[in-house]
């Protein structure tokens, strides 16, 4: 329970987004692509060297930066 | 209110002018393909190096523009800046009607450029492509409802295998549909300022009425943009009084207008599609390869092999041929022309000059195939995925890996493949540092050199000495690469990191198709462009290594006496340093055309009795062992000089042909220019480093 960011889950968990820190493009580009307040993301794997990662948001599959991931905080959902 | 809600309709008139938008990954180039077939063409945008293609509709006079793929209007690329920049009409012609390509088996996602492309006042054909990946994944979509919810036209499609094309192909025989109403809802707050900014860029005159909303809302959306209307104060000042209201009103002018969009997307969904179970695709198993610890690399160093090995032996079969046919047009040419100097031009200058380029083509068009195959799968994004953690330690992109590998091949391909990489710095970067990677042209130097002048003793461990001194020479390239790249990245370059948003689209059998025809037209385009520039070069360096001068010289004579030749005792002083002569210099001038003309030029210095390749480098081999320096009466070639040169051919830019294509994928001669100067500049550093490394050590 609890809200961290999405580079916080493990993979297969997934969590809604609360919001997306920072400002400018990253921002933007992070909700244009669909990870807008109330989704539901499910962290799928991080890359054989832990980064980037990849998430499911929407039906599709998109990979991404910790970096970038720090900025989407997101609440833990239950799991099962 | 005209603005918010247009009215007017084309109806009546013919289309004449469709643009094709859509995602990446949403088959819209396979659709581009199959309506268009091998009627296209490929330029480029004004001042960007954004291909433009264009195609005509099988048996009519429609024109269809393939716009570059594009996750949003709100443009983060060059890519996305000239499909949002064609949409709005600042490249005309203007689109009469847009076709907007969507996945099916991602509709949230796609529509959203859809709710985006019905803003601007055009009218607008959903295509609703790749409905088989849909029914695979258990998504049932109901077209009525789609159709009705979005108020646009909806056509089914599997544009990969043909179907439904003739529905968009009776669709565009008639009139464009009527203008799409914008359906989905801002806050109140925010509609009314954007209306209000609306007018007033009218007023202004800023931009037209249809896309008046648009430009509005995309002003007050992202900061980004503000630049357009940078001597406008007046609109300047309405945007700043916009954000003040609207952060006294507590609505976020970036993330409302996306969850206005989003929240009607999701609606239309609830409504149109049903999402039965999801079965575990193949796609998701062989993830579990592609992407794991160990497999992942292993899969991925694989691939990279068999495309190596590609590159290097079977391309070597149709090199051979173009060099067959080069030799025998030569001698066809020299027999119909008079010895004389219109011959060797015609021999020896174009028809060398542009054969050593043209030699290249196969390895070119192989690593296009195999760069194609691997993008139209779906894995060129999971091997992006797998490397980017280690690219990123240079500041470089996961995408950087392939164009870097591809130029041990040859720089050119390598540099033509960059445009993968969407982040212009990114790209730039790779671009810059490319050419340091060793290509197949320097082989023949460095085996000329080694052969000559490093001994076949064995290291410890019984490695050969001259293999140890091959690897260390590529070696040398990588490392340098990718310290440059690092530099560029933290000096050039620097800037906000570049986002790594990358699709990782489901697996799917490559459409052979549009992997053969991309692989043609980057082949093709490469003869062009770099072959009349290559052309040029070529006539150029033979004039300068023939002029001033009389044919009844001996071609060493000439040589000397020629503009090159004299070029070379310019060069000296630059490069005695590192311990080189005039002669050298003429052979570093020659090898300008392409590296391995550097073996044919010394042989000319030395007067070498023509004979085939391998006997050619023997004797230049020899010669230059023997060869005395009258100042020390010592052999100039020592194995530090030896050393030297080669360290200066694998971080010198010795070749024109990449040069010309640099410019053509920068756009300017800024870049080249500035390649070869920091490369010369390391290369200079570098050679005279280790020739006087190697005479403290004895070895001079």
């Amino acid at each position: 329970m609890g809200e961290c960011s999405l580079s916080k889950l493990a993979p297969g968990q997934s969590g809604r987004v609360r919001r997306i820190d920072g400002q400018g493009s990253a921002r933007q580009r992070l909700q244009e692509l669909g990870l807008i307040r109330g989704t539901l993301v499910r962290f799928v794997r991080a890359a054989p060297l832990g980064d980037p990662i990849e998430v499911r948001v929407r039906g599709y599959n998109l990979s991404l930066r910790r970096q970038e991931a720090d900025a989407v905080i997101v609440e833990r959902e239950k799991q099962g | 209110m005209s603005i918010a809600t247009p009215t007017q309709t084309a109806a009546g008139s013919r289309i004449r002018y469709v643009a094709l938008a859509g995602n990446p990954n949403s088959g819209k180039t396979t659709l581009f393909n199959a309506l268009t077939g091998l009627r296209h063409r490929v330029g480029n945008y004004p001042g960007v190096t954004v291909e433009r293609r264009e195609g005509r509709l099988a048996g009519n006079d429609i024109t269809v523009l393939d716009l570059p793929g594009t996750y949003s209007l709100n443009a983060r690329s060059p890519d996305e800046e000239i499909a949002r920049d064609a949409l709005l009409g600042r490249h005309p012609p203007v689109p009469e009607l847009v076709i907007v390509v969507v996945d099916a088996s991602n509709l949230e996602r796609n529509l959203y450029l859809v709710t985006q492309v019905m803003d601007l006042g055009l009218p607008v054909v959903l295509c609703l492509n790749m409905t088989d990946q849909a029914e695979r994944v258990g998504l049932q979509i109901d077209i009525q409802t789609l159709e009705r919810e979005l108020g646009i036209p909806v056509i089914p499609t599997v544009a990969s295998r043909g179907k439904g094309l003739d529905d968009l192909r009776m669709l565009l025989q008639g009139a464009p549909p009527s203008l799409p109403v914008r359906r989905w809802r801002l806050p109140e707050a925010m509609k009314a300022e954007v209306v209000e900014l609306a007018h007033l860029l009218v007023e202004e005159r800023l931009c037209a009425p249809e896309s008046a909303f648009f430009t509005a809302l995309a002003l007050l959306s992202d900061a980004t943009g503000l630049s357009v209307i940078q001597n406008h104060p007046r609109a300047r000042a309405a945007v700043d009084r916009a954000w003040q209201r609207l952060e006294a009103a507590d609505v976020d002018p970036q993330s409302a207008p996306v969850e206005a969009r989003y929240e009607w997307i999701k609606g239309i969904c609830d409504r149109a599609t049903r999402q039965g179970e999801i079965p575990i695709t193949w796609s998701d198993r062989v993830d579990r390869i592609a992407t794991h610890k160990v497999w992942g690399f292993v899969l991925f160093f694989a691939l990279m092999a068999l495309i190596f090995q590609a590159i290097f032996t079977w391309a070597q079969a149709p090199m051979s041929w173009i060099e067959t046919a080069q030799t025998w047009l030569g001698e066809q040419a020299g027999a119909l022309l008079p010895q004389g100097d219109l011959r060797s031009l015609v021999v020896d200058g174009v028809i060398a000059g542009v054969g050593g380029v043209i030699v290249f083509l196969p390895q070119i068009l192989c690593l296009f195939f195999f760069i194609g195959l691997l993008e139209d799968s779906g894995y060129m994004a999971r091997a992006a995925f797998v490397m980017d953690r280690l690219m990123s330690k240079v500041g470089l992109h996961g995408k950087s890996f392939i164009p870097l590998l591809s130029s041990f091949a040859c720089a050119i391909p390598g540099i033509m493949a960059t445009r993968t990489i969407e982040n212009r710095r990114d790209r730039m970067a790779t671009i810059l540092v490319a050419p340091l990677m060793s290509c197949s042209a320097r082989l023949p130097i460095y085996t000329l050199l080694i052969a000559g002048f490093i001994p076949a003793t064995r290291l410890w461990g019984g490695i050969s000495l001259p293999a140890a001194v091959m690897v260390s020479l590529y070696l040398l390239g990588l490392t340098a690469a990718l310290l440059m790249a690092l530099l560029f990245k933290r000096t050039l370059f620097r800037g906000e990191a570049p986002l790594f948003l990358m699709e990782l689209p489901p697996y799917k059998l490559p459409a052979m198709r549009t992997v053969l025809l991309q692989t043609w037209e980057r082949g093709s385009h490469f003869l062009r462009r770099a072959g009349t520039i290559i052309l040029a070069i070529s006539i150029l360096l033979w004039f300068a290594m023939k002029y001033p001068g009389s044919p009844s010289q001996s071609d060493a004579a000439r040589l000397q006496q020629s503009v090159a030749g004299r070029a070379g005792r310019l060069l000296e002083p630059v490069i005695r340093p590192f311990g080189m002569d005039w002669k050298v210099g003429i052979g570093i001038l020659g090898s300008f055309a392409a590296r391995e003309v550097f073996v044919t030029t010394m042989a000319i210095v030395y007067n070498v009795e023509d004979g085939d390749e391998e006997r050619q480098s023997v004797s230049v081999r020899q010669q230059m062992r023997e060869e005395i320096d009258p100042a020390t009466r010592k052999p100039r070639f020592t194995p530090a000089a030896a050393a030297a040169l080669m360290v200066f051919y694998v971080l010198a830019m010795q070749c024109v042909s990449t040069m010309a294509v640099v410019r053509r994928e920068t756009g300017s001669w800024k870049w080249p220019l500035f390649q070869w100067a920091y490369m010369f500049v390391l290369a200079w550093t570098g050679a005279t480093a280790v020739f006087h490394l190697g005479r403290l050590l004895g070895l001079g």
